[in-house]
């Protein structure tokens, strides 16, 4: 089946009554992160070169059936925080670098969606599932409504970060972010890769981010590379931001054993990084994938091994994400579905 | 590694020791984009042996049609810019990576002072495209042996309009690093690409003015210096791998089939470093990467352009 052709987009919702669900397909095709039942932080990079037909590893950038509420969603957080979109002045030929990654590849691999034209520095560009049409000249950002960066990264999934590269380090300075889990680009824009880094537990005592930050800075064009990361969530809500914690914060309290498979989300990131050509800057996108517990849990294997991996979680990892509030919820009511026997190596549903 | 199979479209002789390339894409498609002071790595198979030699890409960012780059013909070649001079025609195929760009403008410096020294003007020729287009403020200033030695005079005049100063050795014209240098306002960032002797000059004329190190960059590709013989084991995958005199440390453990990580192959970046576990003589480091602690230490090698004097090394690959 070509996904791509048969996309259907979902009206629904991540906050207020929180509509969002995941259709069978899209639980069958959610990023699972844990092959082992034990996890512990690392690199784990690998190339973003496509995955199988039908994951959310086959494109440079996934669309899925939710891609229209999420540029809803993102609009929303836009409309009543415009700093969630920060680009310095420096920045002018990442933003067209952006136009370019995120039109291509949109075009290129989801054709019956997104339209391409190009015509020297003509471009017209067709986005069917938004509605947009919209002739520019490449280069020249007054032919667009927004400056070019915001244009396209409202029509993308996920947070996209920028950071320039100089003095062998690494700069956040530029980003759309309005689906973090409890981060800030306000904060963080123009610290570098350290400075932001500073708050994860566990990793700089390994060496971690001196190897990440070392490989980053000969990350080549042509050879993106990706890796996961996940979380938990109280409620399918994108804008877990920092900004807004009165918003969301208290729900972490409303977890009980009753609701505790509905209410608590895995969200996984699929982190993928881009050397952008023209500017020499590093793309790194964050796409969030939302589940229940009880949609993972379909999958017997996921069932049990999200419950042991929640159970064997190094306390600092869990207070860090956290989890503490529900884990143990959530390990319990996980707990019928595991029967001990040993699961193979690997991430796969079934 | 992803790399792109390009045709030789164009041969020049610019001057009796540098020749031009003009690389078109095989597919006729343009070839990727690229920033200002980028390089990439050709792929010569020279008599079944694989030489991978670094050139910067000299041609304008805003049209990639096709790729330039400059091979000044070295009188101790190890063979590569022999072949490209004597080999490569019109027609002729080779393979080379995606640009790297390890020689990049600071988008926030102020002002931008390059130096060239001789083939050192190739990176500047793609910077001044960015920067003309951004309108920085810079200027260049270009030194060579004499005028028959002038490569794109006439070309960079036009770039650069009174942006440029030439110096000619053969003409007694001098240039006065330290007197250029003490006249440029804070925030100056200075780049410069030549000789060793003139790259190291720069380096000590600027931290003798108090310049800060990110305000001075400096691109320097190194051909592996050849040397004795020695072995190598690889201690992770069980290998072991006998370097010739004439071969670098890592392009022997790439022809016996070890797949070691690399990216500039010049000692400049640092992608190829190996951890060394031991070492039963002195390495012999060639690269500009590590420092002169690290070197001392002799706890990594970047086999690229280093190489050891003993009987064994073993590094963790």
């Amino acid at each position: 089946m070509n996904m791509a052709k048969n996309l259907a987009f979902k009206q629904e919702t991540f906050r207020d009554d929180y509509t969002y669900s995941n259709s069978a397909e899209a639980i069958r095709r959610f990023p699972f992160p844990f092959a082992e039942d034990e996890y512990m932080y690392s690199v784990n990079i690998e190339q973003h070169n496509g995955g199988a037909p039908g994951s959310v590893f086959e494109h440079a950038i996934d669309v899925d059936e939710h891609y229209v509420a999420e540029c809803a969603d993102r609009a929303l957080v836009l409309e009543d925080d415009p700093l969630r979109y920060i680009a310095l002045p420096h920045m002018m030929d990442a933003q067209w670098d952006m136009v370019e990654l995120v039109m291509d590849s949109l075009s290129t691999d989801y054709p019956e969606q997104f339209k391409l034209t190009k015509d020297g520095d003509n471009w017209h560009w067709i986005n069917k599932p938004l509605g947009i049409d919209q002739k520019f000249v490449f280069g020249d950002e007054s032919t667009l409504p927004m400056q070019p960066f915001e244009f396209v990264g409202r029509q993308v999934q996920g947070d996209w970060i920028i950071l320039d590269q100089r003095d062998d380090d690494l700069f956040a300075d530029m980003g759309i972010v309005t689906s973090q889990a409890d981060w800030s680009m306000a904060f963080d824009a123009g610290m570098s890769f350290k400075e932001w880094h500073g708050p994860v537990p566990q990793a700089n005592e390994l060496g971690i981010f001196d190897r990440a930050l070392k490989y980053l800075l000969h990350l080549q064009y042509g050879s993106p590379v990706r890796r996961l990361n996940w979380t938990m969530t109280v409620n399918p809500r994108l804008d877990t931001s920092p900004e807004n914690y009165p918003l969301w914060g208290p729900d972490n309290v409303s977890v009980t054993p009753e609701n505790v498979g509905d209410k608590v989300h895995l969200r996984v990131e699929l982190q993928a990084l881009f050397r952008l050509p023209r500017s020499n800057a590093i793309a790194f996108s964050v796409r969030g994938y939302l589940a229940s517990v009880n949609e993972l849990a379909t999958y017997p294997r996921w069932a049990k091994r999200l419950r042991r991996v929640l159970t064997n979680l190094h306390p600092d990892l869990s207070e860090y994400k956290g989890l503490d509030f529900y884990r143990q919820m959530v390990i319990d009511h996980l707990a019928p579905m595991d029967d001990g026997t040993e699961l193979e190596l690997g991430t796969h549903p079934e | 590694m992803s790399v792109l199979n390009v045709k030789v479209a164009e041969v020049e002789q610019v001057t009796e020791v540098v020749k031009h390339f003009t690389l078109v894409q095989e597919n006729g498609e343009p070839l990727p984009r690229f920033s200002g002071g980028s390089h990439v790595v050709v792929s010569m198979d020279i008599n079944g042996r694989i030489h991978r030699n670094p050139y910067s890409l000299m041609g304008s960012t805003a049209n990639t049609d096709s790729y330039h780059i400059s091979v000044r013909k070295q009188e101790n070649s190890r063979g590569g810019s022999v072949y490209m001079h004597e080999q490569v025609k019109p027609g002729s195929t080779l393979q080379i990576t995606y640009p790297t760009n390890l020689f990049a403008i600071s988008k926030l410096g102020r002002r931008h002072i390059l130096i060239a020294g001789g083939i050192g003007i190739t990176p500047f020729m793609s910077q001044i495209s960015d920067l003309n287009r951004l309108g920085y403020d810079y200027e260049l200033h270009y030194a060579y042996r004499s005028p028959e030695h002038a490569a794109f005079r006439e070309q960079l005049q036009e770039m650069c309009g009174d942006r440029v100063h030439f110096y000619v050795d053969s003409e007694d014209e001098r240039l006065d690093i330290p007197d250029l240098l003490s006249h440029q306002p804070l925030g100056t960032h200075v780049y410069i690409c030549g000789p060793v002797p003139m790259v190291k000059a720069l380096h000590l004329h600027a931290k003798n003015l108090g310049w800060p190190d990110n305000h001075v960059h400096s691109e320097e590709f190194t051909a592996p210096p050849s040397g004795d013989e020695f072995t190598v084991e690889l201690a992770l995958s069980g290998m072991e791998v006998t370097v010739p005199g004439d071969m670098s440390m890592l392009e022997a453990m790439e022809e016996a089939g070890a797949e070691p990580p690399f990216l500039c192959r010049g000692g400049a970046c640092g992608r190829c470093e190996l951890e060394v576990v031991s070492c039963d003589g002195v390495i012999m480091h060639n690269d500009h990467y590590l420092s002169d602690h690290e070197k001392a230490e002799g706890r990594s090698i970047m086999p690229c352009v280093s190489r050891a004097k003993c009987s064994k090394l073993v590094v963790n690959l």
